[in-house]
């Protein structure tokens, strides 16, 4: 960008390698967010292995893992799509960022059909320390998937008006680093939370 | 004019020692402040920019290896010094002599409630015998706060949920200040309290007439409570192991856990297997005893560790 | 220093040519994202400033004075979060650095322009949050210790809210500026020819970016405490209030070197201009903000020696405090030998940039007083602690700025500063600080407890000193806000390179063009060549 002139040129973007870094920036960023609740998460549980114990007993294992699936199949499909892109295959593109859209509402789906089955037991965030945590966890993490499914969605939509090619995707790059990084938080929250017993 | 409680001199042995350590950072300090300002008052007087030199070049340095050198190294050991003394120190204020008599305190806003360990209480107010080392076991019933005896330089905060403990062993006679330090709300600032240190013959007459005989001590009750609600079925006082351990010596001894580890039995470690019994299981007993909380009310559970440690 | 440099005029008005509310509100341009930075927390130092002086008016009377001791709780505890989050943590960082760190690595802009907007957008959404949380008195103090914080009739969980955009924005504003510094750098700009101001934002980015988020869930878990009643920090409910305290000082020492470093990177620019000599010891001073930003995460339990956290615990952080000490040192001890065999002079940048130097000398050195498990016992929470982090914050880090501000007024505004007012604010604000804080070392070390609304007799007579030095301290301001107005409209038009720096901010127009550079600079030496066979003898 350095032979660029003039007021426009002088304010725009770096390229994909300065993109990368920053996603990689926010991610770390995004690991120490998380890292606090997991730090509560083992300081309690050390405290109180038994509650933990019994607590994980009480959660729904198959939903569990069957949005540890979904989750996978959503990660794969981004990759496919990313795949596919930089090959210029644009239509491949809209169909697995249409796939990752419907499997991250999946997931959330999924999600709030083990949120009713607590709440209809009495069991809220405040029940004890055990689901204080295994709230506040899955509900921060399911507002990273939802704010995923937000950003998909807008790339589904600049991929209709034909925004990318081969030449240029760094947005699906980037969206993809997140979600994966986002299904990985999940793949520790899965046997931490629900496979302890 | 009122002197300022952090002058009594002479107040502790520790105080003293607190001063010291103070007194070396002091000097320290001084030395580099007098070195530091010094030479930084003196380079912008003598090198000031004069009226008819501002063209004249200064000469290229951009480094010195063995300055550099010095001044990593001397103030390393330095610090490292008033580390060491410190912690030293630190030791000294953390460890209560064995034999200190304890004060439970519970502290609420915005008032200390001292209870003695013979069943006698008061409101911000504890008295205490000159030359004797107390120890202060310390808790809240509502939000942090602090206690701090200015004279004697020491400090703790209060915590809710949880003991700490804070002791002093009086060589002055004289009523001292004991202020709260940890903000806890709109009374915060006149949360204070008073050590009163008696001579010998005085406390003992003081006690004396304190004492309401109907009144039981808390370890009375203590006992009351450990019959009632059958502890002794599994823990016996004749130190011989039951389900439980035995009662017998266990204040004050280490306990080695299922776990490996070891602990010195005390009063947060009582009140945590009275609340939590399966956090931390004696070796060689099975995590079986139910839990007492919600059962049981704070002051309950310091009228059992008071009688626990009378089981000698 | 560099080829390719030119339009170094002094004319026209760059920048700042666009006028009207949109032209600012939704620039991309760093430099005026920097402007409205600076606006913003100019404009909350004065607000905090304002409750000190309510505070320390309060303070000149022992007993209830002329607020109830909750109105004053609500005045330290606004002045302490105001100035903290709203002033102190970005002031240097989003505002200075902002405008600075593109020109002296020489590029157009930050790495991500967009992104540097929706930060200042997003600060100024928890801006407006954390003034709507304050319909109630918010009483609890900057440091929000739990359970108090989640008692208190405060809206506590709201003004959590705000801090964390505040946080999102730091943390967007840390991320783009190393990015920006690890690709936007001018060709020839290699890491050690980098100046001084640019490592030490450096290392506060890195700060900023890796301690925030612990706030940011921080902030999270007191709002789940208050709204749902989750129990972390609840020992009824299993939790640990010192949970919270290690959380919170977990960002929170950290955050004071986000707060000192910029400072610091200031000094180190301002020092060898005015002396006229290169910069003694470059590496150790670059190479030392490193260590003091990776140091300044093992070190938060020093601030909980008292607070019933393990004895073993507290040798250890104590150890580790110590550890930064040393890197301080070099810092100081570089600056004071860049003046050795100098030809100093003595406008304005200079006279602040000495001043923080004999402030944080003094701050400085009663750090280990406080560092010292021995002594910590008798000082903590007292007003020798609320002296220390003065004469390091305001003394260092205010002083910093004000020394920035002097130094960058010309480049930013295109006009001069009258130099006259600027020493008459220096000496004012040098003494009313010194009397101000400098009793209140001795007000601590005679046990006064800090945060106290009512005091016992005996203290009164410091506190009327402290006091009276405040008002000192807040004339030497308002002379210094005067000062700044004035020159605005009517200043002398600055050159574009007044005091003769070397660095590549002053080797373009004042007020800087839209796109900073006609033409990249090539960069071909290090910034501080003073002295060197008439190089920079300007």
């Amino acid at each position: 960008m350095h032979e660029l002139g003039g007021a426009e040129a002088a304010h725009t973007a770096g390229g994909p390698e300065t993109a990368r870094l920053g996603i990689w920036l926010f991610l770390a960023t995004e690991v120490l967010l998380f890292g606090g609740l997991f730090t509560a998460y083992t300081v309690f549980r050390m405290q109180d292995p038994a509650l933990f114990h019994a607590g994980s007993l009480k959660l729904n294992r198959m939903l569990g893992a069957a949005n540890t699936v979904v989750l996978i199949c959503s990660s794969l499909t981004v990759a496919l799509g990313l795949a596919a892109i930089r090959e210029g295959k644009i239509r491949m593109l809209k169909v697995f960022l249409g796939l990752t859209l419907l499997l991250g509402a999946g997931f959330l789906g999924i999600k709030a059909i083990e949120y009713s089955e607590h709440f209809a037991r009495r069991e809220f965030p405040g029940t004890d320390l055990f689901f204080s945590l295994y709230f506040v966890m899955t509900a921060l993490h399911a507002f990273h998937i939802a704010a995923g499914l937000a950003v998909f969605s807008g790339l589904l939509w600049l991929a209709a008006k034909g925004k990318f090619d081969a030449g240029y995707h760094t947005p699906v790059e980037v969206a993809g680093l997140y979600w994966h990084f986002v299904d990985v938080v999940w793949i520790y929250l899965f046997p931490l939370l629900y496979l302890i017993g | 004019m009122t002197p300022y409680p952090s002058d009594a001199v002479g107040v502790s042995r520790v105080a003293g020692r607190i001063d010291s350590v103070f007194l070396f950072i002091v000097v320290i300090a001084l030395i580099f402040f007098f070195l530091t300002q010094g030479t930084l008052i003196w380079f912008a007087w003598r090198y000031r920019r004069r009226k008819g030199n501002e063209g004249e070049s200064t000469p290229y340095i951009t480094g010195n290896r063995l300055l550099e050198t010095l001044w990593v190294v001397i103030p390393s050991a330095l610090v490292l010094a008033i580390f060491a003394y410190g912690w030293i120190v630190f030791r000294d204020i953390r460890t209560a002599p064995a034999g200190a008599a304890d004060i439970n305190v519970v502290a609420r806003q915005w008032l200390y409630e001292f209870r003695y360990s013979d069943g006698r209480s008061s409101i911000n107010e504890v008295r205490v015998p000159l030359g004797k080392p107390v120890r202060f076991v310390l808790t809240s019933s509502d939000v942090l706060h602090g206690f701090y005896l200015p004279a004697f330089r020491i400090k703790q905060d209060i915590v809710p949920g949880r003991y700490t403990d804070l002791w002093v062993q009086p060589e002055k006679a004289g009523s001292f200040d004991i202020y709260c330090t940890q903000y806890c709300g709109t009374g915060h600032s006149t949360m204070r309290a008073k050590m009163i240190v008696m001579d010998a013959a005085d406390y003992r007459r003081w006690v004396a007439g304190e004492r309401k005989p109907d009144l039981a001590p808390p370890w009375m009750k203590g006992k009351g409570l450990v019959e009632r609600y059958g502890c002794l079925g599994c823990h016996g006082v004749d130190g011989v192991d039951r389900i439980g351990p035995t009662f017998k010596g266990l204040y004050g001894r280490k306990v080695e856990m299922s776990d490996g580890s070891a602990l010195i039995a005390d009063e947060s470690y009582f009140r945590e297997s009275i609340l939590d019994p399966t956090a931390k299981v004696v070796k060689g007993f099975d995590p079986v005893m139910p839990t007492y909380k919600g059962t049981l009310k704070e002051d309950e559970i310091a009228e059992i560790i008071a009688w626990l440690k009378t089981v000698k | 220093m560099a080829d390719g440099i030119s339009g170094a005029s002094g004319t026209g008005r760059g920048y700042l040519a666009e006028t009207g509310l949109r032209s600012w509100a939704f620039s991309l341009d760093h430099k005026r994202i920097g402007v409205m930075y600076l606006y913003t927390t100019m404009f909350f130092f004065l607000v905090g400033g304002l409750f000190a002086e309510l505070l320390r008016l309060k303070l000149m009377t022992p007993g209830p004075g002329f607020v109830s001791d909750k109105t004053y709780n609500v005045f330290f505890t606004l002045h302490g979060a105001l100035m903290i989050f709203l002033f102190i943590i970005p002031a240097i960082p989003s505002a200075l650095g902002n405008f600075f760190i593109p020109m002296m690595v020489g590029a157009h802009d930050v790495a991500f322009p967009r992104l540097n907007l929706a930060g200042y957008w997003i600060f100024l959404a928890g801006i407006v949050v954390v003034i709507a949380s304050l319909v109630r008195p918010m009483d609890t103090g900057w440091t929000f210790y739990t359970p108090y914080s989640a008692k208190s009739g405060a809206a506590v969980t709201l003004l959590s809210f705000g801090l964390f955009l505040v946080g999102m924005s730091s943390i967007l504003t840390g991320l783009n500026f190393i990015i920006t510094i690890h690709t936007q750098r001018a060709p020839g700009m290699t890491w050690s020819r980098m100046p001084l101001f640019i490592w030490g934002m450096y290392a506060t980015s890195v700060i900023q970016v890796l301690a925030t988020p612990v706030i940011g869930m921080t902030f999270i878990l007191l709002a789940a405490e208050r709204l749902f009643g989750v129990g972390f920090f609840d020992p009824a409910k299993g939790g640990d209030p010192l949970l919270f305290q290690h959380f919170f000082w977990f960002y929170s020492h950290p955050v004071v070197y986000v707060m000192i470093l910029p400072a610091m990177g200031i000094i180190s620019e301002i020092i060898p201009v005015f002396s006229r000599k290169p910069i003694f010891g470059y590496k150790a001073i670059a190479y030392s903000s490193m260590a003091i930003a990776l140091a300044g995460f093992l070190v938060w339990g020093h601030h909980m020696f008292v607070s019933g956290m393990s004895s073993v615990a507290a040798v250890i952080f104590s150890l580790l405090t110590f550890s930064v000490a040393v890197p301080t040192g070099v810092k100081v001890f570089n600056w004071i030998a860049t003046l050795y065999r100098g030809s100093i002079s003595f406008e304005s940048p200079m006279l602040y940039a000495l001043m923080f130097i004999f402030l944080f000398i003094i701050g400085g050195l009663t750090g280990p007083f406080l560092g010292s498990l021995g002594t910590n016992v008798q000082l903590h929470d007292t007003y020798f602690v609320v002296a220390h982090f003065h004469y390091t914050m305001m003394g260092g880090t205010v002083m910093g700025w004000l020394a920035g501000l002097h130094y960058w007024f010309p480049k930013m505004t295109g006009r001069m500063l009258s130099e006259k007012l600027a020493r008459r604010a220096a000496v004012l604000i040098l003494i009313g600080f010194n009397v101000t804080f400098f009793t209140m070392f001795i007000l601590g070390y005679k046990g006064m407890p800090r945060r106290w609304a009512e005091y016992p007799v005996q203290y009164q007579t410091m506190h009327i000193i402290a006091t009276v030095g405040s008002w000192v301290l807040a004339a030497g301001i308002i002379v210094m806000v005067w000062n700044f107005t004035r020159s605005l409209y009517r200043g002398e038009a600055a050159p574009g390179n007044p005091w003769g720096a070397l660095t590549l901010e002053w080797q373009t127009a004042s007020p800087p063009p839209v796109e900073n550079f006609e033409v990249i600079p090539t960069v071909t030496e290090w910034p501080y060549s003073f002295g060197r066979k008439g190089a920079g003898d300007a």
